[in-house]
């Protein structure tokens, strides 16, 4: 029977170390897991932790393994697969410059307030816009930006964390 | 005191930490990066150092000092090369769960990325064949990191750990730090203990089974001697039959009527036959890698499998099972075994007593066989008298890669754990000299024999200069068929007999050879003059090496072509594939 390769958002506690997100992503490339996204920063200055969301894909038993590879590595403190840990909430952060003037700046306005995107720069020809929210509403902005004028685009990949009171 | 006078150089710090771990032989080669240590090394004379010829060879004789002990092996190289020549040791050492500390010099920290002389970024080259390294940059942290490193690599599932020193830290001075006893590492803790539950659950689809197996492997040898006891005892009570990885040998006693003998691609058609058609299997300590499982799609097909290791990870990795089970073998066997006695389970008679006869149906194919000649040292005779001459004295083997070393662990009778080094993940040729020279530093009084290949043995025979140093009376037993055999046995079976460069033109005399190096050598060509020398080896206390000259065209069978299920295998030269390697089968290796 085939199973099937689904996404899986998984949040990984690890101790802010050198070389820590080479072990990570080392991993990954050497036993060829896909990396959909991937983001890290320390989270525990005290502690000195920092926490990556990997966003991966993989079949049941694949997906056990990286967990369990993951988990396998010295630095690691914790493996959580949001994914399959109930419920939970991802954000990505965005910044889209876009250059235009005339009709398609003002249009460019007029979504950004739509998708509660803010200006953090303007020029009287270019606009930065900051949008956050789930991947998907930030992909259909960019979309949408497209035709507008778009020139760059930076995205943070995702976080993620479970939904309630729960500590990962 | 004032700390000052109280401090001591990282050097000495490192010396006085690795004494504190019990270290008593480091394997090592020096270089201008790790010169401190070798001079702190002289100054004292608790720790032992064994001048190797080679790196590799460092790392592969601290293998078979741990595999033969149960120890950490400990190794020390330089900068540079001396730690890129140390990789495929370590890579060795990961692939078969071999607790090593590899200590490498590095150049002083204000120099690190500057492409700096003999500069390697070795704690980046080495990541993904560690189990975990270390770059020490401040004195402070060095006795620390020494024992959490020695923690690493001999707890859990033991592998090799990287310390990388750079040069200063070895000359800056700090207080020493004792070992914390118990250790209780912030992030890492391996289950060692398993969940009662899954123990109750095992034994009850243990003892309703019809056509069980016992399938142990290399796990058992790292949870220690005692883990080998158990699951000899477990097995006994059951009356299973039990098969061992190449791994695993030694874990059961060889010449028990329920043990069938090593299994997978050249294992006995026994074990895998009774592998293909067991309706429980009982998986301790291995890996279901893929010389075991061979084709994954057909692999035993009709069982429950339980899975007991101490690495997650190893579990649901190549093959589905029906009751994982984390947790150190000899604590799972010591519940097992507590659960049975207090249930006294009733097995199925009837049935066991059916899978036995089938068993011995399959037993009595005699697979391992083999035709002689006359005139000619069959490479399997080779063995049956080596064996027979040293059965009874208290002996270490270790081999080389190919297909020698697939008779050794089909020919040699292994009683006990820790008597049996050989490279079985890796496959690394020219890993049993030096891994024999470690062996004979931890048993100075054992015969310690390295089955060889003639191609194998030239990967790493600058150690005769070492043996010849440290007096090491190791023995090389050479099966010398002028061929690549292993790889002579692929190409007729895959490439229509094209035997492109597997012939091994221009080999060196070896008993001059020997003789060069100061060892001393032996040549047989006949069968009947072969149990004198081998009989010459053993009563000679020095290096040995012996250059027997065997049948150039004998294959190694039974086998499992790649891509096979386990009853699809071919049993012997007349035994022909009912279907010819497919494609898929191939691409594998
Ligand atoms: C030319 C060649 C041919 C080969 N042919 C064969 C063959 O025919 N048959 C064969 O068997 N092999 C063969 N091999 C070897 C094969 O490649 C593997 O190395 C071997 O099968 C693995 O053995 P293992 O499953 O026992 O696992 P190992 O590599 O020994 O791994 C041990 C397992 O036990 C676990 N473990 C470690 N410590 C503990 C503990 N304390 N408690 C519980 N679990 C623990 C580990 O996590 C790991 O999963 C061959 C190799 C070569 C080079
Ligand atoms: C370092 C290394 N290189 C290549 C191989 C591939 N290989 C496996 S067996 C073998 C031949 C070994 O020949 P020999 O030592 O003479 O043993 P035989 O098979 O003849 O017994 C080779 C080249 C290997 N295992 N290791
Ligand atoms: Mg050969």
């Amino acid at each position: 029977m085939q199973e099937l390769a689904s996404s899986h958002t998984i949040s990984v506690l690890v101790d802010n170390e050198p070389g820590i997100l080479a072990r990570v992503v080392g991993l990954f490339s050497g036993r060829g897991y896909n990396i959909e996204s991937l983001t890290v920063a320390q989270t525990d200055a005290k502690e000195n932790l920092s926490r990556i969301t990997i966003v991966t894909s993989g079949t049941p038993m694949v997906i056990e393994q990286i967990k369990a590879q993951l988990d396998r590595l010295v630095p690691v403190h914790r493996v959580r697969d949001l994914t399959v840990e109930g419920p939970h909430i991802e954000r990505e952060l965005a910044l889209v410059k876009v250059k235009s003037t005339g009709e398609k700046r003002v249009e460019a306005l007029r979504l950004a307030d739509v998708f509660r995107a803010k200006v953090i720069d303007a020029k009287t020809d270019s606009f930065v816009f900051e949008v956050t929210g789930n991947s998907d509403k930030v992909q259909t902005f960019v979309g949408l930006m497209e035709t507008l004028g778009l020139v760059d685009v930076g995205r943070t990949g995702i976080v993620a964390m479970s939904r309630g009171a729960e500590q990962l | 005191m004032k700390p000052e006078e109280s401090a001591t150089t990282g050097a000495d710090l490192l010396v006085k930490a690795l004494i504190d771990e019990e270290v008593e032989v480091v394997f090592g080669y020096p270089g201008g990066a790790v010169l401190p240590i070798y001079d702190s090394i002289f100054k004292q004379n608790r720790l032992r150092h064994i001048l190797v010829r080679h790196e590799q060879a460092a790392v592969h004789a601290a293998e078979g000092y741990a595999r033969s002990t149960g120890k950490v092996g400990v190794v020390l190289v330089t900068s540079g090369p001396g730690a890129t020549n140390a990789v495929t040791g370590l890579t060795d050492a990961l692939m078969d769960s071999i607790p090593i500390v590899c200590l490498t010099g590095q150049v002083p920290t204000h120099l690190i990325g500057n492409d700096a002389f003999q500069e390697a970024d070795t704690t980046g080259i080495t990541r993904p064949c560690t189990k975990h390294n270390y770059l020490v940059k401040a004195v402070g942290d060095l006795a620390r990191t020494v024992h959490e490193a020695f923690y690493v690599a001999r707890s859990g599932r033991p592998g090799p750990v990287v310390i990388d020193l750079p040069k200063d830290v070895l000359m800056n001075k700090h207080d020493y730090v004792a070992p914390k006893k118990p250790v209780q590492h912030k992030s890492y803790r391996p289950q060692t203990k398993p969940d009662p539950k899954k123990i109750e659950q095992a034994v009850e689809m243990i003892a309703h089974a019809k056509r069980p197996i016992f399938y142990a492997g290399g796990g058992i040898i790292n949870s220690g001697p005692k883990a080998s006891k158990l699951l000899t005892q477990f097995v006994r009570m059951t009356g299973y039959p039990v098969t061992n990885t190449l791994m695993g040998l030694g874990a059961f006693p060889a010449s028990d009527k329920q043990f069938l003998g090593m299994l997978g691609m050249h294992g006995t058609y026994e074990a895998n036959l009774a592998m293909h058609g067991c309706d429980v299997m009982i998986n301790i300590g291995a890996r279901f890698d893929d010389r075991i499982t061979g084709n994954l799609g057909k692999f035993s097909p009709g069982s429950k499998k339980i899975h007991v290791d101490i690495d997650p990870s190893s579990i649901n990795k190549n093959v589905r099972v029906d009751l994982p089970i984390v947790g150190d073998a000899t604590l799972v066997l010591e519940e097992m075994i507590k659960v049975w006695k207090a249930k006294q389970p009733k097995t199925d008679q009837k049935a066991l007593k059916a899978w036995w006869a089938e068993i011995e149906t399959w037993r009595a194919r005699n697979c391992l066989a083999y035709k002689s000649e006359k005139g000619t040292i069959k490479p399997q005779y080779a063995l049956e008298r080596l064996y027979h001459h040293i059965k009874d004295k208290d002996h270490y083997i270790t081999t080389e890669v190919g297909q020698h070393q697939m008779w050794a662990a089909q020919f040699l009778k292994f009683e006990q754990p820790n008597r049996w080094m050989t490279s079985g993940g890796l496959g690394t040729m020219g890993y049993g000299f030096p891994a024999a020279m470690g062996v004979q530093i931890a048993h100075p009084d054992a015969l310690v024999i390295d089955v060889a290949g003639e191609a194998s043995i030239l990967m790493n025979i600058q150690e005769l200069s070492t043996v010849a140093q440290y007096r090491l009376p190791v023995k090389i037993f050479i099966l010398n068929n002028q061929y690549m055999g292993m790889v002579r046995q692929w190409q007729e079976l895959l490439h229509g007999s094209r035997y492109s460069e597997s012939y091994m033109e221009s080999l060196p005399d070896f008993v001059k050879l020997a003789e060069a190096f100061g060892a001393k050598g032996l040549r047989c060509h006949e069968p009947e003059k072969l149990d004198d020398t081998i009989k010459e080896m053993i009563a000679l206390k020095h290096p040995v090496v012996v250059d027997v000259i065997v049948d150039q065209k004998e294959n190694c069978f039974p086998m499992i072509p790649s891509g096979a299920a386990h009853n699809d295998m071919l049993l012997g030269p007349d035994d022909k594939a009912q279907k010819p390697v497919s494609e898929e089968g191939m691409v594998l290796v």
